[in-house]
């Protein structure tokens, strides 16, 4: 019997130009164990998987596998050594099926020097079936959800012999059954030996699936907890190094019940079928549900983004006409995306430039840009939103994912929102960006704005929301008082069941 | 600077063949006085302006910079939101043909024919946005489609022959705008900085500029900052055909005449190394209205060169495509260093 472990890394440093980014770094992974490895942003996490997975190559220190020590020189080389990388943006090929993608850049050829079909599918499928994957293994990838797609390449690792899996923030696009899934299976994966690295900012999953937790801080080893001592105040505490207080902040202002009506909102994704909801001045309602429950659609239904012909918006009483989404933008009702990168921030722009882009023309005149003002706003909300960059003329591709989130929420409050919709507020966004997320959010419902808060983080939508309405398949199924706010009650009207606790939408 | 090293060549490459001349005849015969004595009616090589700087030249030089800026600036907006525009060349000859038929078969007056001139093309690129943005269809497809069938009109109208202005007379005003001289410059090339001056304002100073950047990064994120983005596409190509229509006026009364076939041909060509050659990237999002000017230039002047040193034009396109491909590069090269820069700083 071997007793050394599956993983030593030991003394592992890295320095880049300018910045350390691991000092004197030590992980140890057992046989079949998950470690979840867990920090800030910056904090280490990634280069210390890189360096895994052959990307980077450490400055010092060793790497042992099964106490023999080991030269990860490269991509292949890591492969070779049974490990395999499952990042968070996944490297699958959308126009590939199944099979092929499991064999991508190994195809097993046949006598005409041809890739052998036959043989790829054959090998495939035991493995596609010991996922759950109820998918043929001649189905495109592309129509796959991401959470299948992800099962592919689970199935690839599990093809090519790998004995530990690295899954980089994994459940950051999937819905809460398909998380509960996943996590189910990081379990059967790892009574069956296999060892798992588990990267994730969701200290629920964590506390849920990890046998040990180890967290970085600054590039350094902060400290390690097992499964029983891993609660969420200890995990944070050792990612910051000092208390967050107040991580969820309670509401303060007066609601106004029935301050902004939804009837009708469809998207062409549930055709047939219509949200409606009332939402008070001064709260936070929390739209839970499955991916594909349709909330971002809802979402962009009520923006004009969407053509949804039967809607009616009515704020304060007034009923607004929304055909385009400037004429939301023009009455106060404005949407921070979920996808940042693509639909939130032109990247390659300015923090100045990404900050004045909606609310431009407010301080415009005959068409030219007072640039002193456009300047003057931009400076007023890096400051106000604590944006954590060298200046406005910074792009905002270089900054960290909460950073950019805030200049997302700093193009809209440069205007005054009336109904703030935030979709998946808070994804891949560290635990400190987080807490003022949420305090901000608490301070524009407590100044007098309704904000919709779209989430398929349990614990968020748990404990940030007021009220959660709970979507399924392009309808409420039910929405929840703050007393009843339970995971349980939120998980049965997900997949559409009646409970006696969810209240009605709205009232007429 | 890439344009002031170029034309240094040019002038170098000058001087030093009249020093190749000159060192030349001095050898063969050293003593001057006596060679003027025994022929006095050859004359002795020495150093003269160097013929790129002589002012017929570079009149002639400046002239073709207008005529080709002008578009030039239009594909380079349309390239900024992400799209590119092959029908400039076909544009330019059915507006040249419609021109020259407008005023001297039709006999229309000279201000209606150039509004005529313009509106064609305008309405064209209205065409070619309504087709981009609401039907979807790629703008390469679009444009490419344009650059055949306008090409097959103007030949069809003209029954493929050659139209001039020949001695018609009742637009003189008109030729003049396009064919005469401002404090000694030609008129396509006051036009051009006129032009110039508008467009760097509306693409660097305005909101609409601004939205042309932006939608050219990405569309959908500015669509949902509540940018018609759909209309602001769609508004480069008719702009596009407004400059191409000027320069396509400009360009029958500098040819002052219309051969239909042949007529502008490749000019998109120009328009978009041009664009590339000044910093537009086809990704969209970048680009300059001092970038597509010296761009412009810098292709007008190597033309230049490849004539004045006598290389045989038929190289004329090889010798431009190899200069875009290294400028190009070495910009791409250029930047993939200073990210790699950027990258390494911490966050």
């Amino acid at each position: 019997m071997t007793t050394a472990p599956l993983l030593e890394m030991r003394g592992i440093s890295k320095g880049f130009p300018g910045v350390k980014a691991l000092d004197n770094v030590s992980l140890t992974i057992g046989r079949g164990e998950v470690v979840a490895i867990c920090g800030e942003n910056g904090a280490g996490k990634s280069t210390l998987m890189k360096i895994l997975g052959g990307v980077h190559q450490p400055d010092a220190g060793e790497i042992l596998i099964d106490g023999q020590p080991v030269k990860i020189n490269g991509v292949n080389n890591s492969i070779r050594l049974g490990i395999a990388f499952i990042h968070q943006e996944l490297n699958v090929l959308g126009n590939l099926d199944v099979a092929a993608n499991v064999f991508l850049g190994r195809e097993p050829k046949n006598a005409l020097g041809l890739i052998d079909r036959k043989k790829i599918h054959a090998t495939t499928s035991p493995f596609i079936r010991q996922l759950g994957l109820e998918v043929s293994t001649r189905t495109r990838l592309d129509n796959l959800s991401i959470a299948q797609q992800q099962m592919v390449e689970i199935a690839k690792a599990l093809s090519l012999n790998s004995r530990l899996i690295i899954m980089d923030e994994p459940t950051s696009s999937l819905t809460l059954t398909e998380t509960k899934r996943l996590l189910e299976l990081v379990c059967e994966l790892s009574e069956q030996g296999v060892s798992i690295a588990y990267i994730s900012h969701r200290l629920g999953e964590i506390e849920e699936c990890a046998d040990r937790v180890v967290v970085l801080r600054d590039g350094k080893n902060a400290g390690e907890l097992t499964h029983g001592e891993a609660s969420h105040d200890r995990l944070v505490n050792l990612m910051v190094g000092r208390e967050i207080k107040n991580f969820y902040v309670q509401p303060s202002g007066t609601k106004t019940p029935g301050y902004f009506k939804v009837r009708n909102a469809s998207s062409s994704l549930h055709p047939g079928k219509n949200v409606s909801f009332d939402a008070a001045r001064g709260e936070i309602l929390g739209f839970a549900g499955l991916v594909g429950a349709g909330r971002s659609e809802m979402a962009k239904a009520i923006s004009g983004l969407e053509d949804s012909p039967q809607q009616e918006i009515i704020l304060d009483g007034q009923p607004l006409s929304i055909g385009s989404p400037r004429d939301a933008i023009d009455h106060g009702i404005y949407l921070a995306p979920e996808n940042r990168r693509t639909e939130g921030l032109v990247v390659e722009m300015t923090v100045r430039e990404n900050i004045s882009l909606p609310s431009l023309e407010n301080f415009s005149s005959l068409g030219l840009i007072n640039r002193k003002h456009e300047r003057k706003i931009a400076a007023e909300q890096v400051k106000s939103l604590n944006v954590k960059t060298p200046g406005i003329e910074t792009r905002v591709l270089n900054l960290s994912g909460g950073n950019q989130q805030k200049v997302v929420l700093g193009k809209w409050l440069a205007m005054t929102p009336k109904v703030m919709i935030l979709d998946e507020p808070t994804r891949g966004i560290d635990v400190g960006a987080k807490a003022e997320i949420y305090r901000l959010m608490r301070e524009l419902a407590d100044g007098g704005a309704v904000i919709l808060m779209i989430s398929s983080d349990m614990e968020e939508i748990l404990n940030v929301s007021d009220r959660i309405a709970v979507m399924h398949e392009g309808e409420i199924s039910g929405v929840l008082e703050r007393a009843d706010c339970r995971e349980e009650n939120v998980m049965q009207l997900a997949v559409g069941k009646k409970i006696p606790a969810a209240k009605p939408a709205f009232v007429n | 600077m890439l344009l002031v090293v170029l034309c240094a060549t040019v002038v170098g490459m000058e001087l030093f063949s009249q020093y190749q001349e000159i060192r030349d005849f001095k050898e063969a015969h050293p003593d001057i006085q006596e060679f003027q004595k025994l022929h006095p009616d050859e004359k002795v090589p020495t150093f003269k302006l160097p013929r790129f700087l002589s002012q017929a030249n570079l009149v002639n030089t400046g002239n073709l910079i207008g005529l080709f800026g002008i578009f030039s600036i239009g594909v380079g907006m349309v390239i900024i939101t992400g799209g590119i525009d092959l029908s400039i060349g076909s544009m330019i000859a059915l507006n040249g043909m419609l021109l020259v038929l407008a005023l001297t078969e039709w006999h229309w007056p000279w201000p209606l024919a150039a509004l005529f001139a313009l509106a064609v093309p305008m309405l064209l690129g209205l065409g070619h946005g309504l087709l981009i943005t609401r039907f979807k269809m790629q703008p390469f497809i679009v444009t490419l489609c344009g650059l055949l069938l306008y090409r097959g009109f103007a030949r069809r109208i003209s029954h493929d022959t050659t139209k001039g202005f020949g001695d018609a007379a009742g637009f003189k005003t008109l030729q003049f705008l396009a064919g005469g001289k401002f404090l000694g410059l030609p008129m396509p090339f006051v036009i051009l900085i006129v032009i110039a001056i508008i467009m760097w304002i509306v693409l660097h100073r305005s909101v609409y500029g601004r939205y042309l950047f932006a939608v050219g990064r990405n569309e959908e994120a500015t669509r949902f900052s509540g940018v018609n983005t759909q209309w602001v596409v769609a508004s480069t190509y008719i702009l596009a055909g407004l400059l191409t229509g000027i320069s396509g006026i400009l360009f029958a009364f500098y040819t002052n005449s219309v051969s239909p076939s042949t007529h502008g041909n490749f000019y998109e060509l120009y328009g978009i190394a041009a664009a590339v050659l000044g910093g537009c990237s086809l990704r969209g999002g970048e680009g300059s209205v001092v970038g597509i000017l010296i761009g412009t230039t810098l292709l007008l002047v190597l033309q230049n060169l490849v004539n004045l040193l006598g290389i045989d034009s038929s190289l004329n396109f090889a010798v431009m495509g190899a200069v875009v491909l290294v400028g190009v590069l070495a910009d791409q090269l250029f930047q993939a260093r200073s990210a790699k820069k950027n990258a390494r700083q911490p966050k």
